[in-house]
């Protein structure tokens, strides 16, 4: 029997901005909906069915008692999940937090912190339960999150490419940005997907889809510093989006 | 009726609404007691976070607060950073904020009218549902997005997160043609748009009369987006740089949102109180459709705030379509901002109403204080009120019509849960 697959997105600490790329998938969202059975889309409907589902899609980052708790359901209630974003795949921006320590980040923002039940670290989706695939990005690309899904009904692997945004630059012809113009970039160690849009805009890629996976960011490293970038500035330039995701977090703290 | 002298209406986690939130409203003997939006949206530490990152920042990181409003959150905070040094940026490149904020209202307004709120009027758990009786009209609320979403990308340079944004500027501007191909998909949109404020207009609305102090920023010389000056509906005006004089977060044990109150009072900011402050500056078309389908000229009932949304759309576009006309690349498409010492301030009018960013900068330019006030924190005060309100006035209905009578109210603030993390589960408790 053929059976219409069931959707459930889930969400965990994050800004709802991967979970929204969905639902910019103007176009296809329509035709999605005749494929799939929304059985769990908080954002986009009221409506709950209960597990189990086929496919998960999860957004955000472990960062309470509660949500360490709710990974392990969902994943219990999953036959395939895929975490979506650098919050779920790495810990998000929320991940600075690791390097300080909750409280002091808490006593900052809140009167009376005690009301506040956070854990220390941020943590992606992979650090508790096993991951099906990771689909990178601050935010995901629409593209590729619609190549995962429909591979997901087709049956075959995601068609996700694990190289550089350089070889987005060359593809679409965007001069080097720190060849020509000396502008510090993470592209050489950076995840593509987002279609190397930091360089055509004429500023240095800022790392959001993470590291790809083999960079050699001691080489970057080098590079940066001998332009002249002061210590401190290649430390948080590793340090945004996916400030905790390993490539990144070795980089910042070693000297080149 | 029920013959429980205790009720307790809850929501353990709201639906269509941006972010994680639940509500509890607990009545005793006939009154309504305790009314909580409770945010358990894990906190994210913005605030903390900043500290110690480089003047240039604040713009790609405080976008992360928000997925679907990313604009405000980086226009903000680059007016709060170029007031702290000093930097006041030319007229042009203020075009092209506006310009690019204009995607934003279009985009979240239609994202918010047709996907979120909309389906509660028609009785639907969702859009996906009501596109399968209303497939044309649920395909124009995706096109109306779109087109927000191509102008944010064209602007910004992608539509979630833009890329294009820095303090002093931008760092590209986009070229006489890149615009000039979004004059047509424009025009489609405003017919699109002027349609669905007749759409909306036509709705079923629940009765309940506000009278919360409304919250706006202003401009003297247009309906206020990307800039103005706060202004209250009590006749108070003040620069933004007095913002903490009047504004005033503290926290409640339920939430992990902060609760603001203006000049010790709940208010509430957003398309209300846009609308009732700044009517007469709405562009003529905006104007035209919001008297022809009978929207008061100072609206008080929050469940018609979606016809506010949609004429605040067609204001956007035809606000657009009017920047693109006069259209030159600034250049250089950005000032620099040499770093100083000091505390900036800075407000946009993010779709739910007036965000605030302070940053205080040392002579390097790295940040040792950020205060963040989103719009959503603002709000939650009067929405508590609106729930006291519309409980109380419905009191002898069963449970479940009141409940889902309360998740309506919620939305109509289109809640930004994510951003109030600095919202919500519904729970009526009843005695």
């Amino acid at each position: 029997m053929n059976r219409t697959p069931t959707l459930a997105v889930w969400k965990f600490a994050s800004c709802d901005g991967c979970q929204l790329t969905l639902l910019d998938c103007e176009d296809e969202l329509l035709p999605l909906a005749d494929r799939v059975r929304i059985a769990h889309f908080t954002e986009a409907s009221s409506a709950t069915v209960a597990g189990p589902y086929d496919l998960s899609l999860v957004e955000g980052s472990i960062t309470t008692p509660d949500d360490l708790e709710r990974i392990h359901r969902i994943r219990e209630q999953s036959s395939t999940l895929v975490t979506i974003g650098a919050c779920a795949t790495a810990g998000g921006i929320q991940a600075l937090r690791n390097l300080s320590g909750v409280e002091q980040y808490a006593a900052v923002v809140y009167a009376e912190p005690g009301y506040i039940d956070s854990l220390d670290a941020s943590t992606p989706i992979s650090a508790h339960v096993p991951v099906d695939f990771e689909l990178r990005g601050c935010p995901i690309d629409k593209g590729q999150l619609i190549e995962v899904i429909t591979a997901y009904l087709a049956g075959r692997e995601p068609d996700v490419p694990a190289h550089s945004v350089c070889f987005e630059c060359k593809q679409r012809g965007t001069p080097c940005v720190m060849v020509t113009q000396g502008t510090p970039c993470l592209g050489p160690v950076t995840h593509a997907g987002c279609g190397a849009l930091c360089p055509s805009l004429g500023r240095g890629c800022y790392g959001c889809f993470g590291p790809m996976n083999t960079p050699n960011t001691d080489a970057l490293s080098r590079q940066l510093a001998a332009s002249g970038m002061p210590d401190g500035t290649r430390r948080r330039l590793y340090r945004t989006f996916n400030a905790a995701a390993d490539a990144f977090a070795r980089a910042a703290e070693r000297r080149p | 009726m029920t013959h429980r002298n205790t009720r307790s209406l809850q929501v353990s986690a709201l639906a269509r609404v941006e972010g994680e939130g639940a509500m509890r409203v607990t009545v005793d003997d006939g009154r309504v007691g305790d009314v909580a939006l409770q945010i358990y949206e894990p906190p994210r530490f913005f605030e903390a976070l900043l500290r110690g990152r480089a003047h240039t920042e604040p713009p790609d990181i405080t976008a992360r607060i928000c997925g679907i409003c990313p604009v405000a959150y980086q226009i903000s905070a680059c007016h709060a950073i170029e007031d702290a040094c000093g930097v006041r940026v030319p007229e042009p490149v203020r075009q092209l904020r506006r310009l690019l904020y204009c995607g934003e209202w279009i985009e979240s307004h239609a994202l918010h009218i047709y996907l979120l709120h909309a389906p509660d009027f028609l009785g639907y758990p969702g859009v996906v549902e009501l596109a399968r009786d209303h497939r044309q009209v649920v395909e124009r609320g995706l096109a109306l997005k779109k087109v927000g979403n191509l102008l944010i990308e064209r602007v910004g340079g992608r539509s979630i997160h833009p890329v294009n944004v820095r303090v002093g500027g931008f760092y590209r501007a986009p070229t006489v043609a890149t615009l000039a191909a979004l004059r047509a998909p424009l025009h489609r949109a405003l017919r699109d748009a002027i349609a669905t404020v007749e759409w909306v207009a036509g709705f079923d609305f629940p009765d309940l009369t506000i009278d919360h102090d409304f919250l706006a920023l202003s401009d003297p010389d247009r309906y206020a987006i990307e800039d103005g000056r706060p202004r209250v509906s009590t006749g108070v005006t003040f620069p933004v740089a007095d913002l903490d004089r009047h504004v005033v977060e503290h926290q409640v044990p339920y939430s992990t949102a902060l609760h603001a109150t203006l000049d010790g009072r709940r208010y509430l900011t957003g398309p209300l109180a846009r609308y009732a402050l700044n009517r007469p500056q709405l562009s003529a078309p905006a104007l035209r459709v919001a008297d022809r389908v009978g929207l008061e000229p100072v609206c008080r009932n929050p469940f018609r705030s979606i016809i506010v949304r949609a004429v605040e759309v067609v204001h956007a576009i035809v606000e657009a379509l009017t920047i693109l006309d006069g259209y030159q690349p600034p250049d250089p498409p950005y000032v620099p901002v040499p770093p100083r010492a000091g505390v900036g301030y800075g407000a946009s009018e993010a779709p739910r109403g007036s965000l605030f960013h302070r940053y205080t900068l040392d002579s390097a330019g790295r940040i040792t204080a950020a205060l963040i006030v989103p719009p959503t924190a603002q709000n939650q005060a009067a929405i508590e009120e609106d729930l006291r309100r519309l409980v109380q006035d419905r009191i002898g209905e069963p449970d479940t019509e009141l409940t889902a009578a309360c998740e309506r109210a919620i939305r109509n603030y289109d809640p930004c849960i994510s951003c109030a993390t600095h919202f919500l589960d519904l729970t009526v408790d009843r005695a």
